[in-house]
């Protein structure tokens, strides 16, 4: 029965050997493979879970006093998106569940798109042929958090509306054509507006969920067709791919990791509450909340906003607002730098021969340090976005925390390159492994069949 | 080298060796692309079983999900019941596949690219001599894919329009009213105290109409010349708009043990600019390039507040380039 299904797709597609190639596709084996896969499965559950938002959100800023199923805010001006939100949340059987699902997917979306990155700077991956698809995926990245950003911005409730306040903002710093720009974008002033509510949505729901998509389809096309790198290992060369074919052991272990995705989102969304918006309550210009933080993924650019000193220079008679440091300038360095990092290796490693097989951080200290360097140069001012946290924490006041982080937003990147650098020196030098536990004996196979303890000369 | 890779292969072996629990160790060397499927495979039976029960147990949650549904709507008896239940599924297949010995042998090769003539770049360079005037033809079509995607560009104008600078609705005279709309009464208000205030009749959802009302001692202050009667027996207004980036200045900072503690101040919690309230809202610390609009203040014969003036300076973020 299943095999005659696959027999008549074959014999359909055969010329393409779609059938064939898929099958016996070889994964190589490392954990560090998987993360990708977790980005993946999580945008499947935020495909899934949203769908579903879609059917009961209603994206209009027009105010209707609340009557819904939540009533401490009964009587209460709210915009139809506020109120259906809550509503969602309340009125509809597993709305809540969905809802909170949805978001945790997309915290776990980035996490996982970033951890990956990191594999990838880490092993050099994104070297010759692999640049196209380094581009793609730094896309994602960007297109991920643009997408996450509009995602908590829909609700219409305060946090919500601070952060596009802010994003106004800093559209409107963008010297010479900001004050264009961010009417531009929202319609009108903000607040003010509602025409960025419908806008919003169907940027949200439909544009780039599909570019995601298409990016999501290029890139696993483009792994596919050069195939997996892998980790230099017994037999392992340049010209081959040693692992687990697809059918059967990959397949299985991938759609479990699906389903072990899907449902730790599911527990998270069920258990652990998130974004509580009927607790915030709907927008006010002129209320301020505390203790909320947005999603992870913004706290970068908060960071940045927060460290960046108190000036507005006027150049050539033009007065450039401070947004535009922290919220224009220095996303698109880290993103610029992010997109050419394949092509600034080239240039200094003068290295254009193509790779297959990975590096292990270790035996490229310069690659390894760079990596971590340029990481803690986005990772400080991160740390910067959890102010609150750290003061609510260890009681340490924002403006002895802003200073000091002022110093390591520029000192701090440059320890870690160096101590990276020694570090991967020290550890390719002596071939220690420090972080393994293991502490057996390794045993070497002999050419009869017994064993033999390996390493005992050294 | 080979030593150390020989070592390796050991340790992987080994590992399979105590988690699988199958009979053969595998070839110290991966054997060649093996033409019948089944060959390299053996499946472990206990885990099969383990798989199956793990599956049951995943069908077992998603029915409690259905009844969870039907009978409770409740959050987090659904999450539970669909989080187990794909946990299991999923946890079941890995078992299943982990039972799978000698799979993770296969081969494959990688065919690398062979330099080809012609290069794919002469394809694309070689046919085209054939055309004679290209330069005339790159320009026009330079020209033309300009001009046609500056033609498709325009219309993007017309999602917003031209930024128009609105005017303020404080004025001389103007009451201060609290957020029901009451008379802000200048004896109710606290020292270290503060409250939102908004214009009498005007819109509340503009940037122009919130005020931070703060009441501090009158021994505290230290205003520039020009605005020493600005306040009311210590009572100052300023706009509640974060000059920096346009979130609403929430907090008031008001020390309690002056040696140690910094001066009063008025604290934005998005990007913690903070602007002195002593002194015409000047910057104190944090990213805020332009001090916090005042709104100058006098005392009605009812006791309530009105404005003396305009607010001191355009109002929000962006230098107010727009503005309310």
């Amino acid at each position: 029965m299943i095999d005659r299904l696959v027999d008549g797709i074959d014999e359909r597609t055969g010329p393409m050997r779609l059938v064939r190639r898929g099958l016996r596709y070889v994964f190589p084996d490392h954990w560090s493979f998987l993360l990708g896969e977790i980005a993946l499965y999580s945008f499947v559950v935020l495909v899934a879970t949203g769908i579903y938002l879609t059917f009961f959100f209603e994206p209009s800023l027009d105010k209707v006093p609340y009557q819904g199923a939540y009533r401490p805010l009964h009587g209460v001006e709210v915009s139809h998106a506020y109120g259906s939100a809550v509503d969602l949340s309340f009125h509809v059987k597993a709305g809540l569940l969905m809802r909170q699902t949805h978001h945790w997917a997309a915290l776990v979306f980035i996490a996982a798109i970033l951890c990956h990155l990191l594999r990838i700077l880490l092993t050099g991956a994104y070297r010759k042929p692999r640049e196209i698809n380094h581009i793609i995926g730094a896309a994602m990245l960007a297109t991920g958090i643009l997408e996450g950003f509009l995602g908590y911005s829909l609700p219409d409730d305060l946090l919500s509306g601070m952060g596009l306040a802010i994003a106004y903002s800093v559209a409107l710093s963008v010297p010479v054509i900001g004050d264009r720009l961010g009417p531009l974008i929202w319609g009108g002033q903000y607040p003010g507006s509602g025409v960025i509510e419908p806008r919003m949505y169907i940027v949200h729901v439909l544009i780039i969920p599909l570019l995601l998509a298409g990016l999501i389809a290029v890139h696993l096309t483009m792994v596919a067709l050069l195939k997996h790198t892998q980790f230099p290992g017994p037999g392992r060369t340049e010209r081959n791919v040693i692992g687990t074919r697809m059918w059967p052991g990959y397949a299985l272990r991938s759609l479990g990791l699906l389903a072990i995705v899907a449902g730790v989102l599911l527990l998270l969304g069920g258990l652990v509450q998130i974004n509580p918006i009927w607790q915030y309550g709907p927008y006010d210009l002129a209320a301020g909340s505390n203790g909320v933080q947005p999603d992870w993924y913004m706290g970068w650019l908060i960071g940045a906003l927060r460290l960046m000193p108190p000036v507005e220079p006027t150049i050539l008679g033009i007065t450039v607002p401070n947004p535009f440091f922290g919220g224009v300038l220095f996303p698109a360095i880290a993103f610029g730098i992010l997109f050419t990092w394949p092509f600034l290796d080239r240039l200094i490693s003068t290295d254009r021969r193509p790779h297959h097989l990975l590096d292990r951080p270790r035996d490229a200290p310069a690659r390894s340090a760079a990596a971590l360097g340029f990481a803690t140069w986005v990772i400080v001012p991160f740390i910067a976005g959890a102010s609150d946290r750290i003061f609510v924490t260890f009681d340490i006041g924002y403006e002895l925390q802003v200073t000091l982080m002022r110093v390591a937003w520029v000192v701090m990147p440059a320890v870690v390159f160096l101590l990276t650098l020694q570090v991967c020196r020290r550890l390719r030098d002596r071939g220690e492994r420090p972080l393994r536990g293991w502490d057996g004996t390794v045993v070497e196979r002999t050419e009869t069949g017994g064993f033999r303890t390996a390493g005992g000369g050294d | 080298m080979k030593r150390l890779a020989r070592a390796v292969l050991a340790l992987v072996t080994l590992r399979m060796l105590r988690r699988g629990g199958h009979k053969h160790a595998p070839p110290a060397e991966p054997p060649p692309e093996a033409e019948d499927p089944r060959a390299e495979l053996t499946s472990d039976p206990a885990r099969e079983l383990a798989a199956a029960v793990l599956a049951l147990g995943g069908a077992a949650g998603a029915l409690a999900f259905v009844a969870a549904y039907l009978l409770s709507g409740d959050t987090q008896l659904l999450g539970l019941a669909a989080g187990a239940a794909c946990v299991l599924l999923g946890v079941g297949m890995i078992v299943l596949s982990a039972g799978l010995a000698g799979q993770d042998r296969a081969v494959e090769e990688r065919p690398l690219p062979q330099p080809e003539v012609p290069a794919a770049g002469e394809l694309v360079t070689a046919p085209a001599d054939a055309i004679t005037r290209k330069k005339l033809l790159a320009g026009a079509a330079g020209i033309a894919g300009a001009s046609i995607g500056a033609a498709l560009i325009v219309p993007a104008a017309s999602l917003g329009p031209a930024p128009a600078l609105g005017r303020s609705p404080w004025a001389d005279g103007r009451q201060l009213v609290d957020e029901n709309g009451e008379p802000v009464m200048a004896d109710a208000i606290e020292t270290g105290s503060f409250l939102t205030a908004y214009p009498r009749g005007a819109d509340r959802d503009i940037l122009g109409s919130p005020v931070v009302v703060v009441r501090i001692d009158p021994a505290m202050l230290n205003p520039p010349p020009d605005r020493r009667d600005w306040s009311v027996q210590g009572i100052l207004a300023f706009s509640k708009i974060c000059t920096h980036a346009g979130c609403a200045v929430a907090m008031l900072r008001y020390p309690l043990y002056r040696p140690t503690e910094p001066g009063p101040a008025l604290v934005c919690p998005c990007h913690y600019s903070t602007f002195d309230v002593t002194r015409a809202g000047e910057v104190l610390f944090g990213p805020a390039g332009r001090s916090l609009p005042q709104l100058p203040l006098r005392r009605r014969s009812d006791g309530g507040l009105e404005a003396a003036g305009p607010m001191s300076d355009a109002v929000g973020p962006a230098q107010g380039r727009v503005d309310w």
